[in-house]
């Protein structure tokens, strides 16, 4: 395949950047999330829930700013998912909004009733999240109907098929491996070691989901794979993509927390890059019609306004960067439960 | 019901929810970063104590403003997609902005701010309040130049025809500083100044007359009261500078405001009444012959256009612009009188003893919340029935592909999730103030916390 380095490509890829920044980063407090309810007694959900608690607002930030990049960049885009999802984009609002009212009010009463309740609350919603999510990227997998004035021209229910909530699930899958690995990095003692023996099973279940994914992809969506037909030398992508997973129980084992850790980001930025090269140069796949499809070119802005946020871009990322990293390292080691916790 | 009254009521509706709590964090902001300050300055435990309180308070409002501010990220696309392919070149980089630059320094310094408190030294730990404080004025600022282009677009031109007309940037500057961005920038800010200062003048008076956590009160009192003196007066100021510009940039907006329906020089400015859109009259009115004319251009000889002057269909519907507009203009009047008479008491020495004016501090947290968004109110439905003025019509804006029932489903379940979101919200706001500042000859520990 041939890449020029265009600016609609840059923007293609760097929208993806900000969508892998926030599938590594919410990902993960979404995992701790999916496996609350599996913790046990109030200290040990506590524990769970200030694990995430400094940074599960800024991580989903970079959904919000994900978003704004779309606008700006993309408009139609924005425009026909958001509003063609509508139904599907509403409850994943309504989930965002409930999960974060279970964090912020779960600790706020001493009642059993009310812990039980929000903690219900925080994982469904978790889980939940990442499952639309999923269902989403499944259905920009497979594509979805789009008329020639680029609105999208099907159902809500058209959008659930046994493909997209195939990724969906995978999605749960992976962000569950992801939660349970930052679940050993921040933990200690009992719960550290129950979170440990989870590790090995969450990513049982990540692989066996993402290998049904890629085969059903491989049968029924070739589209996604011509690229790497065309230029093999991009296997090395899904290739390390495997060597990252196959080294998580490894480090895991050697207690190795952080690499482990750093191993289980790698391999969401190399699937999502994998998702990314399969769609280039198309964003949104018009199925069937596939010459009503979104592309790179067709739904952009205009190139002095993609200057214009490129420039923006690298004023304002290094900043996004040093910030992100400075209180991951202010908050780094253990969690400890003080007043001003959850 | 169809699906342009709808997508319009879900809108205002979710706008309206999520500006109660930005205002406060903007507010809070201020106020912590100097309380804080004091901390830095005199080494007084005490202060920190203090501004550990507020930070709590804070991170209630932000936490409510995050969840409901997500909701207006999408909702361009969800709800007003043609609007967005049309707009998106231009208003899209204002918020992808508004992301880069504010939000994640909000967000990331927020948690310094909360949970640092062991982590980081005291400066540090300042800085990061500021930090969290510039951050959530950026927000504003990019917002407020989003939505002053759509009142007074620049820096653009349109291109493409028909359904593929859009407008796309022509000059980055010109579309910042749009010819209404910066007056109502300040304008709004000064509001945000005004709700976070009296909601700590409200809390603080409430103890003062229960007769507790005194000193706590005393001195956060204060601090709120010499903000809310600056901002209710600055207030003035912007708001005046803003009328004047609309009186330019948007004289239909400007008649509505002060229902002027045949141009006329020497315009009367109204006190209050209520218009009768059909007899073009204004009822039950008081009115100040000439002042409106004087303020537009310092003589009473200005001309001001007059809605009839406008096609019909070009006119916003004028008894709600003038009187959401005059009771803005009356609310920023009752924060000027009850901020000047806490500053007389004050001056007297005697601020602490007047309780019939600390019960007015305690209601008056409703005031400058009300003032914000019949503020808002007067600017968006004074724009009607345009989405950007004089470019596109509201109704041409919406998303094609959603249907009635979707929204309709999505509004009945925004009006019961806010709803328990804002019971929420005052429940924890009341247990927060009921359990009051830690006390500064305690060492911060567990009593009296519910949670363990």
């Amino acid at each position: 395949m041939e890449i020029t380095f265009d600016l609609n490509t840059i923007w293609f890829f760097l929208i993806g950047v900000l969508l892998a920044g926030y599938a590594i980063l919410d990902g993960f407090d979404l995992g701790v999330g999916a496996l609350h309810l599996l913790v046990k007694g109030n200290t040990e959900r506590r524990l769970m829930l200030n694990s995430i608690g400094p940074v599960w607002d800024g991580n989903e930030v970079w959904l919000v700013t994900g978003g704004g990049a779309l606008f700006a960049a993309f408009p139609h885009v924005y425009a026909t998912v958001f509003s063609g999802f509508y139904s599907a984009f509403m409850l994943l609002l309504f989930m965002l909004i409930f999960r974060a009212v279970a964090i912020e009010f779960r600790s706020k009463r001493p009642m059993q009733w009310w812990r039980n309740f929000w903690d219900t609350a925080f994982s469904i919603s978790s889980i939940l999240i990442a499952l639309l999510m999923g269902v989403a990227l499944g259905n920009i997998i497979t594509g979805i109907p789009l008329g020639p004035d680029k609105e999208f021209a099907g159902s809500f229910w058209g959008l659930i098929n046994p493909y997209t909530v195939l990724v969906g699930i995978t999605t749960v899958a992976l962000f569950m491996m992801h939660g349970a690995i930052y679940g050993v990095m921040k933990t200690e003692g009992e719960l550290q070691k129950k979170l440990r023996s989870w590790v090995n099973n969450t990513i049982i279940f990540f692989v066996i989901c993402y290998i049904t994914t890629t085969m059903a992809t491989l049968i029924y969506f070739p589209h996604m794979v011509e690229h790497f037909k065309n230029a093999p030398v991009l296997f090395i992508v899904a290739l390390l993509n495997m060597l990252a997973i196959a080294n998580i129980p490894r480090e895991i084992h050697h207690g190795k927390d952080f690499l482990a850790f750093l191993s289980s980001c790698a391999s969401i930025a190399a699937l999502l890059l994998i998702f990314a090269l399969g769609l280039f140069p198309t964003i949104v796949y018009s199925n069937p019609n596939p010459e009503y499809s979104l592309t790179i070119y067709n739904a952009s802005s205009s190139q002095k306004t993609l200057n214009i946020m490129l420039i923006i871009a690298l004023i304002g990322v290094p900043f996004v960067l040093a910030y992100t990293i400075s209180i991951y390292w202010i908050f780094r080691g253990k969690v400890k439960l003080n007043n001003m916790s959850y | 019901m169809d699906v342009e009254i709808l997508s319009r009521i879900q809108f205002a509706f979710t706008i309206a929810f999520h500006y109660i709590y930005p205002p406060l964090s903007i507010g809070l902001g201020i106020i912590m970063v100097i309380m804080e300050g004091m901390y830095l300055k005199t080494k007084d435990k005490f202060y920190e104590n203090m501004t550990k309180f507020w930070v709590k308070v804070f991170a209630l409002t932000f936490a409510i403003g995050v969840a409901s501010g997500i909701v207006m990220e999408f909702e361009f696309g969800t709800n007003w997609a043609t609007y967005s392919r049309y707009v998106g070149d231009v208003f899209g980089s204002a918020l992808a902005a508004e992301g880069i630059f504010a939000f994640f320094l909000e967000s990331g310094f927020l948690a310094v701010l909360v949970f640092g408190w062991d982590k980081v030294g005291p400066k540090m730990h300042f800085f990061s309040t500021l930090m969290v404080s510039l951050g959530s004025m950026f927000s504003a600022v990019w917002i407020v130049i989003a939505n002053s282009w759509m009142q007074t677009p620049a820096g653009f031109h349109i291109v493409g025809e028909g359904l593929e007309a859009r407008a796309e940037i022509t000059n980055f500057w010109e579309l910042v500083f749009n010819p209404s961005s910066m007056e109502r920038l300040f304008h709004v800010l000064s509001g945000c100044w005004l709700a976070g200062a009296f909601l700590v003048m409200s809390i603080g008076a409430y103890y003062i007359i229960k007769d507790r956590h005194i000193r706590f009160a005393k001195s956060s009192i204060k601090i709120a009261l010499v903000i809310a003196l600056f901002a209710s007066l600055f207030q003035l100021a912007t708001g005046h500078q803003s009328a004047v510009g609309v009186s330019k940039n948007q004289p239909v907006k400007l008649a509505a405001m002060e229902a002027v329906f045949d141009t006329q020089e020497n315009a009367p400015l109204y006190l209050f009444g209520w218009v009768n859109e059909q007899r073009q009259e204004v009822s039950f009115g008081i009115a100040v012959p000439g002042l409106l004319s004087y303020l537009i251009g310092f003589n009473p000889k200005t001309q001001v256009i007059g809605l009839n002057d406008f096609p019909e269909d070009e006119r916003p519907p004028v008894n709600i612009v003038f009187q959401s507009y005059h009771l803005m203009i009356a609310i920023g009047m009752a924060l000027i009188a009850i901020t000047f008479l806490g500053a007389f008491f004050w001056w007297r020495g005697t601020l602490f003893k007047q309780n019939w004016l600390l019960w007015i501090f305690v209601f008056s947290v409703l005031l400058p919340q009300i003032a914000n968004q019949v503020g808002w109110i007067t600017a968006e439905v004074g724009r009607q029935p345009w989405i950007v003025y004089g470019l596109m019509r509201t109704s041409e804006g919406l998303s094609k592909s959603v249907e009635a029932g979707q929204v309709l489903f999505s509004l009945i379940l925004f009006t019961i999730i806010y709803t328990f979101l804002f019971l929420l919200f005052l429940y924890l706001l009341n247990e927060k103030i009921k359990h009051g500042p830690e006390d500064p000859d305690l060492i911060p520990s567990e009593i009296g916390h519910p949670k363990s």
